[in-house]
Order: C-alpha cells, then sequence, then structure tokens
C-alpha cells in the first residue's frame, strides 16, 4: 500500500516537472507572489499587469532578440517564505531565469539571499531578482547583491517625497506616524522621523507608534489616540486590510487631515474608501495615469482594461520593469547569460512612457525616478480604480527624487 | 511498521500484544532503500526541494502524533516547538566559531534539544490535565510565542526571520552541503533515524503507558502510573522530534521566519497527521506525503487548490475517520483471509467512475472559475491537456455529462460493493 | 478624563461584538462539547450574505435575511456534517470544524473574489451621534451596543423563563436524562447550533461596515473567541457577558495608553540597563502596551486555565 502511495508521488512530481520543458524558445519570467489566501488580490492583479505588459510591449512588438517572446509564469508562493524558495527552485528547474517579486519585503529579504547563494553554488543556472514592490531599504544597502534590481522607489525616498510635501503645507504643524510592527512599518517610521527633524523645525511629531501587523480587529483605539493628540497628519506605511481598517476608523471618529500614506489605492482599497477618503488620502508613487501624461499610455490603460475590466493599472513600474528587461536582453544579445544582462541593466537609464526617465542606479541597483503625490478623489478621474468612480490624482512631482541619496551598499560583481 | 497503536480493549487479540520492544527489520530496510533510490528516480533539484519538504513534514507529524494520536493530546501550537529548536539552529549557523566545530549533520540535534527545553517549561504546567484544558493552553502558549516573534527582534528576527549560510559548518567527510542532493540525503538519513526512535518509543513502557493515559487516565493512575508524567515525558520527546524537523528545516531553506512559529503551522500539521491517520504509526508519513504533493505540486496547476485540499480533508473527516492509513488498513482482514481477489471487480467497477465522475466536478468547478474570474476575452482554458472555450456551452455539457455518468455509476454499483465488501470480510465460505 | 469616557464606549462596541460570537460558541460548546473552529466563518458569512442582500433590498432587509440564512446553514452543518462526525469522538468533530473553516473561506473567495466588499454603514446610521471631545462617536457605534443588549436580554429570557430554554438547560447537564424524559436532544443540539450560527451571523451584519468585509475576516477574528469563552466558563452566558467585555476592556485600554515596559520596571525599582542597544533583553525593554494589546487575552487564558481550570463563572472543568 505504502509503495502505491510512493508510486502516485513518483508520478505527480514527473508530471510537473516534465510537463513544462516543451516551450523551450520563449524567455520566461517567474512571477513569485501570493495568488491564493489573504493577499491573492494584490498578487492576481500583479500577475494580470505582467502578463499584459509583457504581451503589449513586448511580444506584440516582435519580441527580443530577433523574434523571442516573453512568458510570465505565475507561482503561488502563499506570501510564505519557505514556499518562495521552494517555489524559486521549481521555476529555475523549469529553465526560468528572471524571478520577479513585490508583495512583502520579508519574502524579498529570503529571496534575495536565497538567490545570492544559489547563484554562487550553481553557476549554470544563475538567475535575476527583479524586485517591482518590496520597498524595504535594507534590500538595496546592507542586503543589496549583484542579482537584485529593485524598480520601485525604496521606502525612504518615497518619504522623501512625502516629508517634502508635507513642510510645503502649511496647514500641518503637527504629524502623527503609525504603522504596522514589522521591518518595513519600523523603517517608515525612521524614515520620517529623520526627514521631518532635518527639513523643518517647527514640525511636531505628536505621536510614533506601531501595531501588530494583519492582527488588529479594530482600529477606533488607534485612532482616539491620534484625534486627541491633536495631529492635523498622519503617515503611515501601512497596507491591505491594515490601511483600510486604519484609514477607515481615522476618518470615521473626526480627524480631518490629510492621510499620508504608500499603498492605499487599488486592490479594492479605493473603492471602500469612496467618498470618505476624498481629500483625506494621500498617496506617494511612481507613474501618474491621471490626468494622463501620454496618448500611449491612454491606449497602454485601455487595453489594459479591455481585457481586465475590473482591474487596475495600479503598478506602472510593472511595465517599466518589462520594458527594460527587454532593452537589456536586447543589448546583452542574449537572455541566457545574466550577468550580462544583469550588466546592461546596471546604470540603464530609460525612457518611461508615463513620464521622465529612470535610471537605475549601478552603485545598488536601486530605480531613481519621478515621484508624484497623488490624491484620492473622483474629479478629473481618467483612468478611476476598482470599477469605482474614484482613482488617484497626481497633484505633486518631484523629479528624479532621492538621486542623490546615500547607499550603503558594497556591491560584489562576479 | 503497519503495527496498529490503538489498543481497542473490546478486541482481547490487541490487548495481549502490547509491550515488545521489538523492531520489525523488513520494512526499514525497504524504506532505507526507497529514500536512498528517489533522487535517482528523480534528478531535479525541484522534486528534490519537494521531497526535503515532504521528510521534515515527516518527522514534523510523527512527533506531533506522539502527542494525538498515542498520547491522547490535542495540541493547536505545536508549531512553536520546531520552531524554536530551528530559530536555534539559525543561531549556531551564524556563530561561526561553534558552527564550525562540528559538521552540519549533527545540527539537529541542538535543535531538538532547544524544543525539548521549552517542552519541558511549557509541560511543566500544561500536561498536569487533557482535553480541552491541554488544547486551550496549547493554543494560548502557540499565540503567545507566535506574537512574540514579532516583538522579540534579537531572538526570531522579527518580520523577515533569521538567515544563515549552512556551507560554513566543519565539512563531513569534505562535503560542504553545497547541492540539494547533499542535504537531500542529510534529510533522509535524519528521516530514518527519528522514525526509528520514535517507533522504538512508542514500544517502550513510557510509550505505552500514553496509551493507557489517553484511554483511561483513571484506570492508569490505579495502576500506580501517573497521568501527568506519563503525559509530560510524551509531550518532552514530541517536542524534541519537533525541534529535530524545525533544525533540518533551518538546513534545507537556511531561514526561520514567523511562519514557522505561527498558529497556521500548528493547525496544517493538526491537517496533515489527521489527514493520515492518527490511529497508526505510518499514518503521518502517508498524511505529509499527500498533503507536500498538494499544497506544492497541486497549487502550480490550480488557483483552487486550496479548496481541494479542504474538501478532501472534509471527506476524509466524515467518512475515514482512521485516515488514509486507516482506510488502508481496513483491508488487511480481507488480505489475510485472502479474499482480496473478491474485492477487485466490485473496487473497479466502483472506484473507476467514482474518480472520473470527481474528475468532472472538478472541470465545473474550474470552468466555474474561469467564467467568473478569468480576463475578459480570454474565453480560453486548458484542462487535462485540452484546450477549449468556456464560453460555449458543449465544454459544460461534456463535463456535467461525464460527472453524472460517472457518479451515477458509482452509486449504481456501489450497493454491490458493499455486498462483496461483506462478503470479504466474513472468515470461511468460498475460499 | 474624556477620553476615558471614550474607550469605555469603544470597548463596549468591541466586547459587545465579541460576546455575540461567543453566547453562541459557549451554548455549542457545553452543550456538545464541539470547538466549533468555523464559528468566525459564520460571521463572515452574515457579513457577506448581508452585503448581497442589502444591494438588492437595502441594509435593513439585510440585517433580517442574512443571519437567518445562517441558522439553516449552520443547522444544515450539524444536521448533515457534524452528527455524523460525533460517533467518531470529539477529536475528529473538532477537525471537522477546522477543515469547515478553510473551506468557507475558499468557497466565499470563489464567490465574492478576494477584495474587500464595499459593504458599508446605512445612510440612515452615517452620522456623529455625539462627540466627546473631539472624539465623534458614530451613530452606528450606538446602533451596534443596542443591538447586542437587546440579544442578550432575549437571550437570558429564552433561556431562563421559557421552557425551551429550560429544556436546553437541562440538556447542557444531563442530556441522557433530558432524551429519557422523551425530548428530542438531537433536534435540541440542532437548534441550538442553528441559534448559535445565526447569532454569529448578526454579529457579521453589523460588524461587516465597521471592520471590513474581507475573505480574512474570519481568520482575523480568529480564535480570540474561543479565549472568551475559556475565560468566562463553559456554558455561562453570564460568563461569555463578562469575559467579552472584560477583554474589550482591557484591549481597548491598553492600545489607548502607550504604558512601557521600561516605565513600569523603573517604577519597581529595576533602573534601565546601560547600553541597551546591546542588551539582549532590549526588546523586552521596549515593549509597550499597544503592541501586546492582542495577546493580553492569550496570556489572561493561560493564568485562568492553570489557576481555576472552570474559568470566572463557570461550574465544571471544561
Amino acid at each position: 500500500m505504502k509503495k502505491l502511495t510512493k508510486l502516485g508521488a513518483v508520478s505527480a512530481l514527473s508530471l510537473i516537472i516534465g510537463a513544462t520543458s516543451a516551450f523551450a524558445e520563449n524567455i520566461k519570467i517567474a512571477f513569485i507572489d501570493p495568488l491564493s489566501g489573504p493577499f491573492a488580490s494584490t498578487g492576481t492583479n500583479g500577475l494580470h499587469q505582467f502578463e499584459f505588459a509583457a504581451d503589449y510591449l513586448v511580444n506584440q512588438k516582435g519580441g527580443v532578440l530577433g523574434g523571442t517572446n516573453f512568458e510570465v509564469i505565475g507561482f503561488d508562493n502563499k506570501i510564505s517564505p519557505k514556499e518562495s524558495l521552494i517555489q524559486l527552485q521549481v521555476a529555475i528547474d523549469q529553465g526560468v531565469r528572471y524571478i520577479v517579486q513585490g508583495n512583502s519585503s520579508g519574502v524579498a529579504n529570503a529571496l534575495t539571499e536565497a538567490v545570492e547563494k544559489h547563484n554562487k553554488r550553481n553557476p549554470d543556472s544563475r538567475v535575476l531578482f527583479l524586485n517591482y514592490a518590496a520597498v524595504d531599504p535594507a534590500l538595496t544597502n546592507e542586503k543589496c547583491n549583484f542579482w537584485h534590481f529593485r524598480f520601485d522607489a525604496n521606502a525612504d525616498l518615497k518619504m522623501d517625497a512625502i516629508t517634502d510635501s508635507i513642510v510645503a503645507n502649511p496647514d500641518v504643524s503637527k504629524v502623527y506616524l503609525i504603522g504596522q510592527d514589522y521591518s518595513f512599518g519600523k523603517a517608515v517610521a525612521a524614515a520620517a522621523n529623520r526627514f521631518l527633524g532635518e527639513k523643518s523645525d517647527t514640525i511636531e511629531i505628536v505621536g510614533d507608534e506601531l501595531h501588530p501587523i494583519g492582527k488588529v480587529k479594530d482600529f477606533t483605539p488607534y485612532s482616539r489616540k491620534i484625534v486627541a493628540s491633536g495631529a492635523n497628519a498622519v503617515i503611515t506605511g501601512n497596507w491591505g486590510a491594515d490601511m483600510l481598517g486604519l484609514g477607515k476608523s481615522i476618518i470615521e471618529n473626526g480627524f480631518e487631515g490629510p492621510i499620508y500614506t504608500y499603498y492605499a489605492a487599488g486592490s479594492g482599497i479605493t473603492a471602500a474608501f469612496g467618498e470618505s477618503g476624498k481629500g483625506t488620502i494621500r498617496l506617494v508613487g511612481e507613474g501618474k495615469v491621471n490626468p494622463s501624461p501620454s496618448q500611449e499610455v491612454s491606449d497602454y490603460y485601455n487595453a489594459f482594461l479591455a481585457k481586465h475590466p475590473d482591474g487596475n493599472l495600479d503598478q506602472t513600474r510593472i511595465a517599466n520593469t518589462i520594458g527594460m528587461l527587454a532593452r537589456a536582453i536586447e543589448e546583452a544579445g542574449t537572455a541566457d547569460d545574466v550577468v550580462a544582462v544583469a550588466s546592461a541593466l546596471e546604470g540603464m537609464e530609460y525612457e518611461t512612457m508615463f513620464g521622465g526617465k529612470i535610471l537605475m542606479r549601478a552603485s545598488d541597483h536601486q530605480a531613481i525616478q519621478d515621484l508624484h503625490i497623488f490624491e484620492h478623489t473622483d474629479e478629473d478621474i481618467a483612468f478611476p480604480y476598482d470599477g469605482s468612480t474614484f482613482g488617484v490624482k497626481v497633484i505633486n512631482t518631484i523629479e528624479m527624487a532621492g538621486a542623490d541619496s546615500p547607499t550603503t551598499c558594497e556591491m560584489k560583481r562576479p | 511498521m503497519t503495527d496498529q497503536i490503538t489498543t481497542d480493549p473490546s478486541k482481547p487479540a490487541q490487548r495481549m500484544r502490547a509491550g515488545s520492544m521489538s523492531l520489525t527489520v523488513g520494512p526499514w530496510i525497504v524504506a532505507a532503500v526507497a529514500l536512498m533510490l528517489m533522487p535517482y528516480i528523480f534528478t531535479s533539484n525541484s522534486a528534490l526541494t519537494i521531497m526535503n519538504q515532504m521528510w521534515i513534514t515527516v518527522v514534523f507529524a510523527l512527533a506531533y502524533n506522539m502527542l494525538l494520536g498515542q498520547g491522547g493530546m490535542l495540541s493547536f501550537g505545536h508549531a512553536v516547538y520546531a520552531g524554536v529548536g530551528g530559530f536555534a539552529c539559525m543561531h549556531i549557523m551564524n556563530n561561526s566559531d561553534l558552527f564550525a566545530s562540528f559538521p552540519l549533520p549533527v545540527l539537529p540535534i541542538f535543535g531538538g534539544l532547544f524544543g525539548m527545553g521549552l517542552a519541558m517549561i511549557v509541560g511543566a504546567f500544561s500536561t498536569r490535565s487533557a482535553g480541552t484544558v491541554f488544547a486551550m493552553i496549547s493554543l494560548g502558549v502557540g499565540e503567545l510565542i507566535a506574537a512574540c516573534s514579532v516583538i522579540i527582534v534579537a531572538f526570531f528576527g522579527g518580520e523577515e526571520g533569521v538567515s544563515g549560510d549552512r556551507t560554513y559548518a566543519m565539512p563531513f567527510f569534505g562535503n560542504e552541503f553545497l547541492q540539494q542532493i547533499d542535504v537531500y540525503y542529510l534529510t533522509s538519513f535524519w528521516v530514518l533515524l527519528s522514525a526509528i526512535l520514535m517507533y522504538l518509543w512508542s514500544r517502550t513502557p513510557v510509550g505505552r503507558m500514553a496509551n493507557a493515559v489517553r484511554d483511561n487516565p483513571e484506570r492508569a493512575e490505579f495502576l500506580g502510573y501517573s497521568a501527568r508524567w506519563v503525559r509530560f515525558y510524551s509531550f518532552v520527546a514530541s517536542g524534541f522530534f519537533a525541534g529535530v524537523a524545525g533544525g533540518l528545516f533551518a538546513i534545507n531553506y537556511e531561514i526561520l521566519t514567523e511562519e514557522n512559529l505561527n498558529t497556521a503551522s500548528s493547525g496544517v500539521i493538526l491537517l496533515v497527521t489527521f489527514l493520515g491517520g492518527v490511529g497508526f504509526f505510518f499514518g503521518p508519513i502517508i498524511g505529509a506525503i499527500v498533503f507536500t504533493l498538494v499544497q506544492t505540486v497541486l497549487s502550480l496547476q490550480t488557483e483552487l487548490w486550496a479548496f481541494y485540499a479542504g474538501s478532501l480533508f472534509l471527506a476524509t473527516v466524515m467518512f475515514f475517520p482512521g485516515g488514509l492509513a486507516g482506510l488502508m488498513m481496513m483491508h488487511v482482514p480481507v488480505f489475510r483471509l485472502g479474499k482480496m481477489k473478491m474485492l477487485l471487480l466490485p473496487y473497479a467497477k466502483t472506484l473507476i467512475p467514482a474518480a472520473i465522475g470527481i474528475l468532472g466536478l472538478c472541470c465545473l468547478v474550474e470552468m466555474t472559475f474561469h467564467y467568473r474570474h478569468a480576463a475578459t476575452g480570454d474565453h480560453e482554458m486548458t484542462l487535462f491537456w485540452t484546450t477549449f472555450d468556456s464560453h460555449t456551452l458543449m465544454p459544460w455539457i461534456i463535463a456535467a455529462a461525464i460527472t453524472a455518468v460517472g457518479l451515477g455509476i458509482a452509486k449504481m454499483t456501489a450497493p454491490a460493493l458493499k455486498e462483496a465488501w461483506d462478503e470479504a470480510n466474513t472468515a470461511g465460505g468460498t475460499s | 478624563m474624556e477620553l476615558i469616557l471614550v474607550n469605555i464606549i469603544d470597548g463596549l462596541v468591541t466586547g459587545l461584538l465579541l460576546f455575540m460570537l461567543s453566547a453562541g460558541l459557549t451554548l455549542i460548546f457545553s452543550m456538545m462539547g464541539v470547538l466549533n473552529f468555523a464559528h468566525a466563518s459564520f460571521y463572515m458569512l452574515g457579513a457577506y450574505f448581508a452585503y448581497q442582500i442589502s444591494i438588492a433590498l437595502g441594509f435593513w432587509m439585510g440585517l433580517l435575511i442574512a443571519p437567518l440564512i445562517v441558522g439553516v446553514l449552520g443547522a444544515g452543518v450539524e444536521r448533515y456534517g457534524l452528527r455524523r462526525v460525533h460517533q467518531y469522538g470529539h477529536v475528529p468533530e473538532l477537525i471537522f470544524t477546522f477543515g469547515l473553516a478553510l473551506l468557507i473561506e475558499e468557497l466565499v473567495q470563489f464567490i465574492w473574489g478576494k477584495n474587500q466588499m464595499p459593504y458599508n454603514v446605512p445612510e440612515v446610521l452615517n452620522f456623529t451621534a455625539f462627540s466627546i471631545a473631539g472624539n465623534s462617536i458614530p451613530a452606528f457605534k450606538i446602533f451596534m451596543i443596542f443591538i447586542s443588549i437587546g440579544i442578550f436580554i432575549g437571550l437570558l429570557y429564552i433561556l431562563t423563563k421559557t421552557r425551551v430554554g429550560m429544556i436546553i438547560q437541562a440538556a447542557l447537564s444531563y442530556p441522557r436524562t433530558v432524551e429519557a424524559l422523551g425530548h428530542n436532544v438531537p433536534l435540541i443540539f440542532m437548534g441550538v447550533f442553528g441559534v448559535g450560527t445565526a447569532l454569529a451571523g448578526v454579529a457579521g451584519v453589523i460588524a461587516g461596515p465597521v471592520l471590513g468585509t474581507f475573505p480574512g475576516m474570519a481568520f482575523v477574528l480568529g480564535s480570540i473567541v474561543f479565549v472568551t469563552i475559556v475565560i468566562g466558563g463553559l456554558g455561562s452566558l453570564w460568563g461569555a457577558l463578562v469575559a467579552s467585555l472584560l477583554i474589550g476592556w482591557m484591549t481597548t485600554f491598553a492600545k489607548s495608553y502607550n504604558i512601557r515596559m521600561s516605565d513600569i520596571l523603573n517604577g519597581i525599582g529595576i533602573s534601565t540597563p546601560e547600553n541597551l542597544d546591546d542588551n539582549i533583553f532590549r526588546d523586552f525593554w521596549t515593549v509597550t502596551s499597544p503592541q501586546i494589546a492582542d495577546i493580553l487575552p492569550y496570556i489572561l487564558m493561560v493564568l485562568i486555565l492553570i489557576f481555576r481550570p472552570a474559568g470566572l463563572f463557570g461550574k465544571r472543568e471544561s
């Protein structure tokens, strides 16, 4: 009987490994992010954007290297570091040389180390890790390595932009910091403290605290403290249900100032905030769609909507990631030698269709790009999110944000 | 290896058998050879990774079953013992002087010792009673330690966890464990060793008394055994092997995070153990293999893997409370009576249509999911190597027909199967 | 001072919401011995059904119909699932509900997708009832308080003053005797399970707009419901109420005031060690009360189980 079970296991194992070797011509990109579980909506939407970007920007234009197509394969990591490492191994065995991941800096930390060890131990099957959304500054500072590239601005760069906007706002004199109790939340708080201290003598930080991540059922006690502190602006790095819960609770309990944040758009959050978030929610991010910077962007967005009517194109950096990878492969003249591709990506200057250019800084593999402060509103929104009438509109732009920001990275090149 | 551990007092034959410390060598040799040969059948690194994950789950599930199956203690927080053992191993890995002084295969022992240490502390107060009190204390302690993992950054590393590099250990006969295959053999060695030790433990007087305390603590007390201390010893031993599993995890993944401690992991190991069957020593082994395959392999094929896993699990609990192992062992009496042949045809008549019907049902589920959630204009979907348009009527009719016919035939032939089963289980008769 | 009053109200809302869940669970647990892990899933189903109904018929019909559907579903689960598993013993029963919780979460994602649902407070109640020193108390929270108190009084009346309540109470302690007297105990079990899950459904309907309606909402609530009934004492309605309020206020106050571990330790005469950054206990010294607010109930539960296993109001050991 036991042998029977083993036989079943045997056939199942050989199935997965055999099934995928048929399409050898495509350049495979493994998308390792949550596709099931509580964070699945963000992951699935990201996968759709990658598939669309690869199809629209590369395959429909004839591919790279004279006709080779990109193929994005989704791997469900269930937002678990352990599963991510298993899926990484499966992806590598399927001939994938490019890994994209973004949700959760914890997973990104695990992946970047695993990729570094893998590349050291298996020089024949090296892979690149293209990080499109994990913004823990450590990834391009003390934990940086040659194989990791970040296409999103890190938490420090974004906080730099947020604090610029706060200092320029004469209504803000007292700021309250609140965030999730983990590496990213702490990085946000530390950066906010540092930048506000450097940039202004008059703005006072009246609260600085962390709450357990993903465990808070009711944010009312926190919002009471915020209101009681007399703060007229809130900074938070919260995302997902924690962002929605905190934001709704703060607004509901009588807070009237702006809430500056990173992730309060798309994935159902824009629709759920609706009218109540208008004029309150301010976000930082790259790539503007409202107002649309060019006809090219409008076409791109409309084509995406035609395919995914309920979807959001809320991560424009995904298009940049695909575009820059395609150019690096063209420049390197090969997709198999990832060292050559990585060298081509290093220091690349890329004109993005969303306006401005992107510089992949060679010293730490951090993309330097224009950052915008957005406002959650339903006015002048050409491309709303979540099938609602609300979306985000640019109110402020910082060009090439943090181009001279320091890094502690000591890049070791092979 | 297939001895039934559950002693059913109503069956005199089983009462008589308890107490022997003998070890049947046969199954273990088969297991060892199988472990050795597996990498020759599956050569790819991902297969090795998946198998490593399987063996780690096997050790952990067997350790868990020392509590649940053999001791009758339901724990909702057993992941913390594996997790703490693993974290301890990570810290040893990062302490380069200490780590360089012994070879890597020794490391899981330290994991075991730390898991055991924690189990001794918690067990001191939690094993005073079994049942709900024990279960709720384990839940509380599990939540506490999981919550500590993001607060006490010095030991647990916060959300990003603690990572290290296994290759800095003292080379083991020149091997630095650079490749997956090296790690595979290390893990296989430990899974075999732990399984043998745990099996022997279940044969010791303490292991036997654990069964007695599970079934009737009062009588065990009358016999002069302290039910509490028997539970305590089981708990500590279980903590040791859970810690070994944690140490193996540390070697395999070179990183431990909060997920190794949280209640979801504790819940998963409960599911794994129960799915395999708590009544038999080898039950958790089957559970671990099946669950890892579902979680890792099925999730590559479909987003709905958790849905299927949940359904499989519910069906097991409702219809085969003995788990998969129990299902297999149901056939032992038939086999002994030499009437297995009588069952083959009825089985084929019922199970093959049933399987086809269930696959048809899965097709319907997948098609509904695709219809509702796929991109607009993306009407094409592929199921079982067939590509079709999910927005036309034909595939639905086919899938529905397959389901109806398959399940219909199964339902029709089920009474005959039942008859054959009863017949086969009756001694004497035609044979 | 005003803040204390505000916190008392907030804690009351949290506590009463918890009570609606634990009231049903404590009855189910003490009667059938089942730790119903799927209880929070029925709470989630309540919210989703109410959202779906509120699109077509408005919030109030949702409040009326959704709990009924949840209750019928709950009774069905008891009749066709649990009763079957019951014969195998308590552990399989518990594991059945565990699997059911997983399956319900998957089903909800299958039907409604993975995003947060835009289920909002009805317009009639979407205003500020009153405010205390700048802290506004939304009318919906007052509404929640009234609903839960109403349910508590209703339950108490049914359990202590009616014939059905008497039979249920008797079945709690002596199921066999009650059966011998000619009452249909399985029917009582089914009824209690249905009513218990319906109560969870009510909680979902009124909590959904405030706490969010998403597939993880059952998981976020997690095992805190069991903690409540264990602290309160199994089978005791009063115990469930007291424990719910205790947990509600405890967590609310712990989150509202930043009490630092170093302040407490300094207060009792232990001075902060120098070079805190290198100290292995550095994390312990910097713990603040909001960080540990959500695990305080677990600490309380472990302590209660060690020193008073019957719980605060329980009559028998669990």
